[in-house]
C-alpha cells in the first residue's frame, strides 16, 4: 500500500519539522517575537555536524550536543544585549530587527562556507528497513527519535524545573512574574537560548538527511511558521503535533498537487488557520 | 504645511526636475531607484503608518505588479497600457486580500503579508507558459539610447512619486486619514463611535497595493527583465519600513527623507563593500533599531551642536 509508505514518509519528516518548530514557538509565545533568526541558527546547527563529521568523525548526533551548547550561548548572548532592549517594541520594530540580525548571520555563513550544497555522506548508514512493502530510512527514523525526545526534556524542563516555570510565568503576565522577584530580562535571554538550542540540535538532525546551504534558513523559517500556527503558538506538545500534521500535509500535499507547490499549500493552510483556528489544532494558549 | 517646509519641497522639486540636465546616467539611475523606493515607502505608511498594521508585504504587490505590467508589454501591447493594468491587478488584488487578511491583528498578520509574496513567486514560477517560470521574462526593447531611457524612466518615477505623494496627502487631511488614525489609536474604540473600520481599512490597503503595482510595472520595463526571486524579494517588504522608521511613521513626506537617507547609505555600502554588502546592510538595520528608534527627526541639530561644542 502506497498510502501507508506516504503516511510513513510524513510522520517520520515530521519528527524533524516539530523539532524546527519547538523553539521557535517557545519564543514566539513568551518573548511576542517573530525570530527570523531561527532559519538561520539551524543552519548553524547544519554546519556543525558537517564539520564535527568531516574533519574530526563525530557522529552527527552527537553533534547535537555541541549544536546546543553552542547555539544557546549565542542565543542567550543576542537576546541579553540585543534584543531586549526592544523586546516590549511592536512586532514591527522586533521583527526588523531579528532580519537585521539574519542577514548578518547569513552573509557571515556565506562568506565563511561558501554557497554551495553541502550534507553529510555517513561512513556507515543505518541503512533501510523493509516493513512488508514499506521502506524506513533508519537514519532518518533515528534523528526523528531524537527529535522528539529533545522536545520532550525542553517540555520537562519547563514543566519541572524553577527556571522553566519562570519562563511560563513570564509569558502568562510578564508585570506579575516581575512583582513575584522574577529577573524577567534573564528569563527572556534563557529562553531565547532554549529556542537557539533546539535549532541547532533540529540543524544538525537534518544533516543526516538532507542538503543545506548557507542561505536555506529562509525555508525552514517559512515550516517554522507554518507548524507553530498548526500546533499553537507557544505550546510545545502544539509544535510536536503541528510538526506531524505538516509532515502528513508535505508528504500528501506532493502527491495531490505536485511538489513544486508544497510552500503554497503549506502558507494557504496558514492563513485559513490564522482566521479560523488562531489558537492551533488543539487549542491550547498554556504549556 | 508652514511656510520653510513648503521652500523646501519647491527646492527639492526644482532639483529633481533639473536632474536630466546633469546627463550623468549613474546619477540618473539612482535618483530612479530612490523614487520608486519612495513610492514603496509611501505605499507601504498608508497601511503601516496611518494604521499601525504590521505590513510586511509589499514585495507581493511589487512583483504581481511588475509580471502584470511585464506580460501585456511583452504580448505587444504599448507601456502605458501595460502600467495600467498592473494598477487595476494590483488593487483588484489587494482588495481581496485586504478583505481576507484584514480580520487579523498584531503578529498574524505580519506572518499572514509575509507569506504573501513567497507564494505569488511560487505561483508565477509554476506558470511557465504565462511568466517563463524561473528563466524570467524579457521585456521588447524600446530602440532609444541609453540617456532618452533613463531620462524617460525617471519621469515616469517622478510621476507616480508626485500623484502618490499628493494622494496620501489627500488623504491624511480627509475623513479617511482620521478614520485611519481612530484605527491605529483603538480600532475597538473606533468601531464602537462608528467608524466602519473594515472599509476604511480596505481602502487604505487597495491605495498601498495601487501605488506598490505601478511602481513595479515601470521597474519592469525600466529593468528589461524580470525574474520570480527578483521581484518578489522579501527585502522590498523589508526596505520600505526600515525607511519609513527612518523618515517618520505616519507622516506625509517622511516616507520620502527616509527614502533617500537610506538608499544614500544602501549605495555607499554596495560601492566599498561588495562581499559584505547585505551583512554590513543588517548591522545598519540593527544600528538603526537600537540606537535611532524613533528615527532621523529624532536627532536634534542643536543638541548635537552643543554636545559636541562643550566636548
Amino acid at each position: 500500500m502506497i498510502f501507508f509508505q506516504y503516511l510513513a514518509n510524513g510522520l517520520i519528516l515530521g519528527g524533524l519539522y516539530a523539532c524546527i518548530a519547538a523553539g521557535f514557538s517557545l519564543v514566539w509565545g513568551v518573548l511576542s517575537i517573530i525570530n527570523l533568526l531561527h532559519g538561520s541558527f539551524i543552519v548553524l546547527g547544519f554546519y556543525i555536524a558537517y564539520f564535527s563529521y568531516t574533519l574530526l568523525g563525530i557522529h552527527p548526533f552527537l553533534s547535537v550536543i555541541t549544536s546546543c551548547v553552542v547555539l544557546g550561548g549565542i542565543g542567550y548572548f543576542i537576546q541579553l544585549g540585543l534584543i531586549n532592549r526592544v523586546v516590549t517594541s511592536s512586532v514591527l520594530v522586533t521583527l526588523i530587527l531579528t532580519f537585521g540580525l539574519e542577514l548578518m548571520m547569513n552573509n557571515a555563513m556565506l562568506v565563511s562556507f561558501s554557497a554551495d550544497y553541502k550534507k553529510v555522506l555517513l561512513a556507515h548508514p543505518l541503512g533501510i528497513a523493509h516493513l512488508g512493502n514499506l521502506f524506513i530510512p533508519l537514519d532518518r527514523a533515528a534523528s526523528t527519535v531524537i527529535a522528539f525526545l529533545l522536545i520532550l526534556s525542553l517540555w520537562l524542563v519547563l514543566r519541572l524545573t524553577s527556571v522553566g516555570r519562570a519562563i511560563v510565568a513570564v509569558r502568562f503576565d510578564r508585570q506579575a512574574a516581575l512583582l513575584m522577584g522574577i529577573d524577567v530580562n534573564r528569563t527572556y535571554a534563557i529562553t531565547f537560548a532554549l529556542g537557539a538550542a533546539l535549532a541547532g540540535a533540529a540543524g544538525s538532525l537534518l544533516s543526516v538527511s538532507f542538503p543545506i546551504a548557507p542561505l536555506s534558513g529562509p525555508l525552514f523559517l517559512s515550516k517554522a511558521f507554518v507548524i507553530c500556527v498548526l500546533g499553537g503558538v507557544g505550546s510545545i506538545p502544539g509544535a510536536a503535533i503541528g510538526g506531524l500534521a505538516f509532515g502528513l500535509l508535505e508528504s500528501f500535499g506532493a502527491v495531490l498537487f505536485g511538489s513544486q507547490y508544497a510552500l503554497t499549500l503549506a502558507f494557504v493552510v496558514l492563513i485559513i488557520l490564522l482566521l479560523v483556528r488562531p489558537h492551533g489544532l488543539l487549542g491550547v494558549r498554556g504549556f | 504645511m508652514t511656510r520653510p517646509q513648503l521652500l523646501l519641497l519647491v527646492i527639492f522639486v526644482a532639483i529633481l526636475f533639473a536632474l536630466p540636465l546633469l546627463g550623468n546616467n549613474y546619477v540618473l539611475r539612482l535618483a530612479t531607484t530612490a523614487l520608486m523606493y519612495a513610492v514603496l515607502t509611501i505605499a507601504w505608511n498608508v497601511v503601516g503608518g496611518f494604521t499601525g498594521y504590521p505590513m510586511f508585504g509589499m514585495a507581493a504587490f511589487f512583483g504581481l505588479g511588475a509580471y502584470s505590467g511585464a506580460v501585456v508589454q511583452s504580448s505587444g501591447y504599448p507601456v502605458a497600457l501595460a502600467w495600467l493594468v498592473a494598477i487595476v491587478i494590483g488593487s483588484a488584488f489587494a482588495v481581496v486580500l485586504g478583505f481576507i487578511l484584514l480580520r487579523l491583528r498584531g503578529h498574524a498578520f505580519a506572518i499572514a503579508t509575509l507569506v504573501i509574496a513567497e507564494v505569488l513567486s511560487e505561483l508565477t514560477n509554476g506558470w511557465t507558459s504565462l511568466t517563463g517560470g524561473g528563466m524570467g521574462l524579457n521585456l521588447p526593447f524600446f530602440g532609444w539610447s541609453p540617456t532618452a531611457l533613463a531620462i524617460f524612466f525617471f519621469y515616469a518615477m517622478l510621476g507616480l512619486t508626485a500623484v502618490a505623494l499628493a494622494t496620501t496627502y489627500v488623504v491624511a487631511h480627509n475623513r479617511i486619514g482620521f478614520a485611519l488614525k481612530c484605527i491605529r489609536q483603538n480600532e475597538d474604540a473606533a468601531n464602537i463611535v462608528g467608524i466602519d473600520t473594515s472599509r476604511y481599512k480596505i481602502i487604505a490597503f487597495t491605495l498601498s497595493g495601487a501605488f506598490a503595482a505601478a511602481a513595479g510595472a515601470i521597474y519592469a520595463s525600466w529593468t528589461g527583465y524580470i525574474e520570480p526571486s527578483d521581484v518578489y524579494d522579501v527585502l522590498f517588504s523589508i526596505k520600505p519600513i526600515i525607511m519609513a522608521l527612518l523618515g517618520g511613521m505616519g507622516t506625509v513626506f517622511g516616507p520620502v527623507i527616509g527614502a533617500v537617507a537610506f538608499l544614500a547609505l544602501d549605495e555607499f555600502v554596495w560601492r566599498n563593500f561588495l562581499q559584505l554588502h547585505t551583512g554590513v546592510l543588517g548591522f545598519l538595520i540593527v544600528a538603526l533599531i537600537l540606537f535611532l528608534p524613533s528615527g532621523l527627526s529624532s536627532i536634534s541639530l542643536n543638541r548635537l551642536w552643543h554636545k559636541t561644542a562643550s566636548a
